[in-house]
């Protein structure tokens, strides 16, 4: 093999790929998983999204933390949550990382700096900033990142956290996926400030990126991150994103025009990595290997969700308080 | 059997006096207790209740916070997940509303939804209560909405040994804990142990002994059900008082015991009276207290209307003597 012979951006490359690839790949399965009623509620893809936590978490440690949002599936793998426990909490098994009574909007793993999916918008935004607060007070220059949406940006908590975690030297990402839809609605149509303004406002770094290169994205956000662990300052990161499917799985996204929709495969973060890897000489087998590989592990995981146990009643009544 | 913990060396101190004793004990106790809360530092808190603890222990753990309470009380679940022991004050428990989100779909949720991965100790105190002719926004008793919420703790202590005792037992313990204050009470003194010792969350105390009716209260009003007992003791009428201490949970054992003494029960608060914390008291011994009562069960609270400005008003709204003798009568005439 030409490993030896491969740059190191194209190493990186094939590592952001293959995290994309894994996330891409559980996503179509949920999609597939929920469609035939396995997976009940409700669950929110990012397919189209990956490049974002492919990117941001190549530069963070377990110690670090994220929040993440109901769109955050690819978020949580990123982050290295476990995939036997993350198939079976979206099957509401007990085996399931939250033992099944959080679900897709309510996922969870502290033991990967993970702190928790939030069903409300913006919900884990502030939660964020205060474990950045834990952070600064620990002083082990770890550092917070509150993933969330363009939906997210009007929402009050958003503001106030922009606020303290400037006033408060506070060792916060905020990182914005800009998917251009807040749920059903355009981001032009919600919000009339810009988050460059707002950086400006509260004296923060502001970069603007689109995450179709995840390449360029990772180096972006690794200097980034890098900055605000050396200064202890927040910043923000806005990522341009495309979303592929609907706000919801099963949405019929009525209200999306169908010349947007067309277009959806020109702006995939996955494919366009892929492209690039070919161009930088690997070959269409290792990739093809490396997607068996990882379709291999999600069958393997799926098989052990679905044989898993259902949670009992009384150890959930249980598990109100500590 | 008032409380046990007093014994001859005791002094006296005021409500107020004795949550700072409490806050400051925590703090040396564990480094992981901080306070945030606005003008709670430099201004030593609107009721002064954190008055000179930035002195002891630095802004790094005594906090002024902007005027944004939702953001607050989330920062406070986020280091509580991080592995600190965060105390907020909400300046009047009115200003609670900006904060639900934090407290109910957050703080109460995290350790439940999270399949258990880590507690979210965590302590809101925030002060309620009229009589301060504060109006509408700055008087309103809210422990019956938290109460409701699976996840949540709720306590109210009504002299100062309790809300230091109770104070420390919030701390120490690892659920988000709503601590409230009635503001009345903050300069009243009471007696007070010389050696004070954390008092367990869920507890009653039985406030005044008695044969012929039981009150059960919590917070302010116990004072006024102790005032109207010692006026009725005049009358040979002999009055049980149960000083319910935690609302979330709250003591239904002490509650059916008093009841199967006196087989006569009114509930008083200075909460709303519909929907609240009399409410379930009333449901729950009517339930499993059935074959114990004598009389109807009777609530005595304020009525179904905010708190009003006017001193004339505010005095009529109650919950008053007047009222709860009424109540009494009902009962026992």
């Amino acid at each position: 093999m030409p490993t030896l012979k491969r740059s190191a951006p194209t190493r990186l490359l094939l590592g952001l790929y293959r995290t994309m690839l894994r996330i891409r790949r559980v996503e179509e399965r949920l999609s597939a998983l929920f469609a035939d009623g396995t997976i009940p509620g409700f669950i929110h893809l990012s397919i189209g999204q990956e490049s974002v936590p492919a990117a941001i978490t190549h530069h963070l440690t377990n110690s670090d933390t994220v929040a993440i949002t109901h769109r955050g599936h690819g978020q949580a793998l990123a982050k290295g949550i476990n995939l036997d426990a993350f198939l079976a909490e979206m099957m509401g098994r007990a085996s399931g990382i939250c033992q099944g009574r959080g679900g897709s909007m309510h996922i969870a793993d502290s033991s990967v700096g993970m702190l928790g999916a939030n069903g409300i918008v913006a919900g884990g935004i502030p939660i964020a900033v205060g474990s950045a607060l834990a952070h600064q007070l620990d002083g082990q220059g770890n550092i917070a990142v509150p993933y969330f949406g363009d939906g997210a940006i009007a929402e009050g908590v958003f503001h106030e956290s922009l606020n303290i975690a400037s006033l408060w030297n506070l060792p916060c990402l905020f990182v914005c996926e800009n998917n251009g839809w807040g749920e059903f609605s355009k981001t032009d149509d919600q919000f009339s400030g810009s988050l460059k303004k707002l950086a400006a406002t509260y004296d923060m770094d502001y970069q603007f990126i689109d995450a179709l290169d995840v390449a360029k994205l990772s180096n972006l956000a690794g200097r980034m991150i890098k900055a605000v662990r050396k200064t202890s300052r927040p910043a923000i990161l806005e990522c341009k994103v495309t979303r592929h499917h609907g706000h919801y799985e099963g949405d019929p996204q009525k209200y999306r025009p169908e010349e947007e929709l067309n277009q959806l495969g020109g702006q995939d973060p996955v494919s366009h990595a892929y492209d690039k890897l070919i161009t930088a000489g690997i070959p269409v087998s290792e990739l093809t290997e490396l997607d068996r590989q990882i379709q291999a592990e999600i069958d393997a995981s799926v098989a052990q969700a679905m044989a898993a146990d259902h949670p009992q009643f009384d150890q959930a009544a249980a598990g109100v308080y500590a | 059997m008032n409380n046990p913990q007093i014994s001859e060396e005791t002094e006296t101190l005021r409500f107020g006096q004795a949550l700072n004793r409490a806050l400051g004990d925590a703090m040396r106790a564990d480094d992981r207790v901080f306070l945030m809360g606005e003008d709670i530092a430099l201004a030593g808190g609107p009721f002064g209740v954190t008055r000179k603890l930035l002195d002891e222990f630095g802004q790094r753990r005594v906090r002024d916070y902007p005027i944004a309470e939702a953001s607050m009380v989330n920062l406070a679940v986020g280091a509580a997940l991080g592995g600190y022991k965060p105390v907020v004050e909400i300046m009047f428990m009115d200003f609670c509303t900006l904060a639900m989100d934090a407290l109910v779909n957050q703080a109460a949720k995290a350790h439940f939804m999270f399949g258990e991965q880590g507690p979210v100790p965590l302590v809101l105190r925030t002060p309620h209560g009229g009589g301060l002719n504060a109006g509408p926004q700055h008087s309103q008793c809210l422990e019956a909405w938290f109460a409701h919420i699976p996840g949540l703790i709720v306590v109210c202590p009504s002299n100062a040994a309790d809300a230091y005792g109770l104070l420390r037992a919030a701390i120490d313990n690892p659920n988000p804990v709503v601590f409230v204050e009635n503001k009345r009470l903050y300069s009243a003194k009471s007696e007070f142990p010389a050696n004070p010792q954390p008092i367990e969350i869920g507890k009653a105390r039985t406030a005044r002994s008695g044969s012929d009716l039981t009150i059960v209260t919590y917070g302010n009003t116990v004072h006024l059900a102790e005032q109207v007992a010692k006026q009725r003791a005049d009358q040979n009428i002999d009055i049980e008082i149960i000083d319910l201490r935690s609302l979330q949970p709250w003591d239904e054992t002490a509650v059916l015991t008093s009841l199967s003494k006196t087989h006569r029960l009114i509930v008083l608060h200075e909460a709303t009276e519909a929907f609240g914390i009399g409410a379930e008291i009333a449901a729950r011994m009517a339930d499993i207290g059935f074959d114990e009562l004598d009389a109807p069960i009777i609530r005595v609270g304020a009525p179904f209307m905010p708190v009003p400005y006017s001193v004339a008003l505010e005095a009529e709204f109650g919950p008053n003597a007047e009222q709860l003798n009424t109540a009494i009568d009902r009962l026992l005439l």
